[in-house]
């Protein structure tokens, strides 16, 4: 009865945000409020995506940038090569990714820890030499864009994009929110404290594992496809930037990884933060702000800010309660 | 597909069973069955192949060469989690607790993922699983809080979660105090009347003695003895295993 009441809830938000986001684009004049929303929205996206795997699954995925980078390459070459529209780029994008997710996911089966998140970011360089090599979409020295005219209601790209990252986070969010609440939440939650105990006890800790990473996987490139048309210019470097996954783990960890609401204040947090400072100090500065916030957080409150509001979480993030 | 086995044939057949590491043959031919119901006692000095030969029954080590037949299905190849559903459930010698979780919660990743069959809501079942072990004031209660005594009947608690068929407890008495062995032993037993097979190791003899219809020694990978516990305990070359020649 009660989990019935917190869906409607939740889905009441849901409805909520979505019609305060498009009346927003349809409302403000200047687009820069939806410039910045942008970003944030999309590191809402990056951090819920990347708790699926490195915070139910306890696999610590480094190679955030990898998919990122995938999505956006996915975008890029689509529209180069056919001019597909924005969804069909976003859907390639997140196919793509959850196959990277699932070959991802086969590496979970010989390397955990530390091992697995090195052996990500290997990935990342990996695929970003690729298409450092690859002349279609640019090579090393990038590519410019020409976005297609606007759909309507909207009347500026940014803003529609704006709305389009916003339906990408509120899919990330409510994908999460269904894995935590089902048994595949339970399965991963169990396999990260103690795999073998896991195989022992019924879990089919591969399957998860593999679930999880296509999903995760799935989320971070479809989030990363249209930072393309955003930024109406794609390269190799600042697509597969190292900053994307510093970002989403920094986000997620500060937050919290045990409920799908840590890594949504995680980002709001420090997503509304960086774009502060972008404007009025530098955006190098950003980098800063970010690893002194991890370094309190993980001394002060090992379990994010949902650690610090509801103790409760603090036994199912894995400390004492 | 499940192939239902005879009404006389053994639950479990180890067949021929080897398993090396390296150039260590940690067991060199085993062959064994179980009965149905049995309360079975697996001894043998430390490094003997005990946990090798219940890694091999459960899933979490392959033999090279050998059988492993449940049920008179071959589960040689099956992983773990497949073997927990067909009823096979284990605890650990070092206890393998889920940390993040509730003793509650720990029950339930069986309940979710490998009993089958059970009409009642699952935390009800797993109440009465903790209240059976005298853990139900320990429900909510995170695992790190828990005594050694109380952490041991919470793995056979979870391992009972899985509803098996057999039960594989390994060491599940190791470090604990005489009647604190006594109140572990007298759960195991009463298990044992439900028609749960168990398979206990143990290196407290006394537990086994009183425990067991059936003794295996096990020494440098190979059976030296089997039978009745006193036969087992009388045998020359079990003593010679323990205490050396």
């Amino acid at each position: 009865m009660n989990k019935h009441r917190h869906s409607i809830a939740f889905w009441a938000g849901v409805a909520i945000f979505l019609v305060a986001v498009l009346s927003m684009t349809q409302i403000v004049r200047n687009e820069y409020p939806f410039f910045a929303g942008y970003v944030i929205l999309q590191f809402i996206a990056l951090a819920v995506a990347w708790s699926i795997l490195g915070g139910y699954a306890g696999y610590v995925n480094f190679g955030t940038n990898a998919f990122f980078g995938v999505g956006v390459y996915t975008a890029v070459g689509l529209f180069k090569a056919t001019g597909a529209p924005l969804v069909v780029q976003i859907a390639a994008a997140a196919v793509i990714g959850m196959l990277l997710g699932f070959a991802v996911g086969l590496l979970t089966l010989r390397m955990r820890g530390i091992f697995f998140s090195i052996a990500t970011i290997a990935l990342a360089i990996i695929i970003e030499t690729f298409v450092m090599n690859w002349r279609f979409v640019g090579g090393a020295a990038g590519i410019q864009l020409q976005r297609p005219p606007v759909m309507a209601p909207f009347d500026s790209y940014v803003k529609m994009l704006f709305f389009v990252q916003a339906l990408l986070a509120v899919t990330a969010v409510a994908i999460a929110r269904y894995i935590q609440n089902s048994r595949i939440g339970r399965g991963l939650q169990a396999l990260r404290d103690d795999e073998l105990a896991a195989e022992c006890t019924g879990v089919p800790t591969l399957k998860l594992k593999l679930v999880a990473c296509m999903i995760s996987g799935a989320l971070i490139s479809a989030a990363g496809a249209p930072a393309a048309m955003y930024l109406q210019y794609a390269d190799p470097s600042s697509a597969f930037n190292l900053s994307y996954s510093v970002s989403a783990l920094a986000m997620a960890l500060i937050g919290g990884t045990a409920h799908w609401i840590g890594p949504v204040l995680g980002a709001i947090l420090l997503g509304s933060t960086q774009q502060l400072l972008a404007v009025t100090i530098s955006s190098e500065v950003n980098v800063l702000v970010l690893g002194i916030m991890l370094v309190l957080f993980v001394v002060g409150a090992p379990k994010g800010i949902i650690g610090l509001l509801r103790p409760r979480y603090r036994l199912r993030a894995g400390g004492k309660p | 597909m499940t192939v239902t086995a005879a009404p006389d044939a053994p639950l479990l057949q180890v067949g021929t069973l080897t398993k090396t590491f390296g150039g260590f043959t940690a067991l060199d031919n085993i062959s064994v069955d179980i009965r149905k119901g049995e309360r079975f006692g697996l001894i043998g000095p430390n490094g003997s192949g005990k946990t090798t030969l219940i890694n091999c029954i459960s899933g979490a080590l392959r033999p090279q060469v050998g059988s492993v037949v449940f049920c008179g299905e071959d589960i040689t190849q099956l992983p773990p989690h497949l073997r927990a559903r067909r009823g096979i459930a284990r605890s650990f010698q070092i206890p393998r607790p889920f940390k993040s979780m509730t003793v509650l919660e720990n029950l339930m990743v069986g309940l979710d993922f490998a009993a089958v069959g059970s009409s009642l809501p699952e935390e009800d079942v797993a109440m009465s699983i903790l209240t059976r072990m005298g853990l139900a004031s320990k429900a909510g209660a995170s695992t790190d809080t828990l005594s050694q005594v109380e952490l041991r009947k919470m793995e056979l608690a979870r391992a009972l979660a899985v509803r098996p068929k057999l039960l594989i407890s390994d060491e599940a008495m190791a470090g604990l105090s005489s009647s604190e062995v006594d109140e572990v032993l007298d759960l195991l037993i009463s298990l044992g009347e439900e028609d749960i097979t168990i398979i206990m190791i143990e290196h407290i003899m006394q537990a086994v003695m009183r425990f067991s219809e059936r003794v295996m020694c096990l020494d440098a990978g190979r059976i030296i003895a089997i039978g009745a516990p006193a036969e087992v305990m009388a045998n020359k070359r079990v003593q010679e295993a323990y205490l050396g020649t």
